[in-house]
């Protein structure tokens, strides 16, 4: 892809708006459609665009194979994180009431952090399946497309 | 529209197209959800199956071949399998209620309490993200732990895991 001028530019261009929008959806997603689902699927285009673009070794300099693996987890563990904090102030497990003195402001609270956590999760997984694909070497040349 | 594209992927050989077919075919069930006033579905839609599946179908093209085999045995008992499943789904459907009546179980049984609840319980406009986040947290938390074990799969199977272990602990990736 290295000839492809317009193709850089143009990605360049898009991977940022890309990534405001992934994060527009996610923490908009109370008003308007949207989620964390959605969201970490846009949020790791970005990077798979990155990677595909520029290639594998420049998208993992920037957002480390680690890291992705380590973020898989920690999505996971925000969500049952969550559950357990309501716990812990004498609610059932995922009752977000728990989270503030008014339970309209604990569900707020509560499922902005749930989403947070299904948001980082998704795009981890995501961007890590791509790099898994991706990492292995290919068998067809550009040319054989 | 959805079904010309279904047949063209079945009929077309190369599977670059066929990959690119299964993307149009996702963005127009995607606009078939916008018409049925599902965005949040039709958001995933257009985000997951034609965005994120086509790239992971195309990763996987450039890994495997780029044209179908030809298929060694007849595809007689194939064929009847699909026949007898598509004929008794639309079996199925015979039963269910006309879309859009006002009496169906969907419309009667708990949607319209949260409907009714959800602004005072939860207090946010989107009743979708409020039953997905709050009402049905459990749910929700076990498909992100689905997700979360896909993704540990498929590192598994061809991911770096394996391999940076096999190297031992020097072997960057």
């Amino acid at each position: 892809m290295r000839h492809h001028l317009i193709l850089r530019v143009i990605t360049k261009l898009l991977v940022g708006p890309i990534m405001l929008f992934a994060l527009y959806v996610q923490f908009h997603g109370d008003f308007s459609p949207g989620g964390g689902f959605q969201a970490g699927v846009i949020f790791a285009v970005a990077f798979i665009l990155y990677g595909i673009v520029f290639g594998l070794h420049k998208v993992q300099h920037v957002f480390p194979p680690w890291l992705v693996h380590k973020m898989m987890a920690l999505g996971a563990l925000i969500y049952a994180g969550t559950g357990v904090v309501s716990l812990f102030l004498n609610h059932t497990y995922l009752d977000y009431s728990a989270l503030a003195h008014h339970p309209e402001h604990g569900q707020h609270y509560g499922i902005f952090a749930v989403e947070l956590g299904v948001g980082v999760t998704v795009s981890a997984v995501m961007v890590a399946i791509y790099y898994a694909f991706a990492a292995r070497p290919p068998r067809l040349s550009d040319e054989e497309w | 529209m959805l079904i010309a594209t279904a047949l063209s992927v079945v009929q077309t050989k190369r599977l670059f197209a066929v990959v690119m077919l299964s993307g149009v075919f996702s963005l127009l069930s995607a606009l078939l959800f916008v018409m049925l006033d599902a965005v949040d579905v039709a958001f995933t839609e257009a985000a997951v199956g034609a965005g994120i599946s086509t790239v992971l179908m195309l990763g996987t093209l450039a890994l495997t071949s780029r044209t179908e085999r030809t298929p060694t045995r007849s595809s007689l008992i194939p064929l009847l399998v699909v026949v007898v499943t598509g004929a008794v789904l639309v079996y199925g459907t015979m039963d269910m209620p006309n879309f859009g009546l006002a009496d169906t179980p969907a419309n009667n049984h708990i949607a319209a309490e949260f409907l009714k609840q959800s602004p005072h319980e939860i207090g946010i406009p989107n009743v979708v993200t409020a039953i997905l986040a709050s009402y049905r947290g459990y749910d929700t938390l076990g498909e992100v732990v689905v997700v979360f074990t896909a993704g540990i799969g498929v590192l598994l199977l061809i991911g770096q895991l394996g391999r940076r272990r096999r190297k031992g602990k020097g072997g960057k990736v």
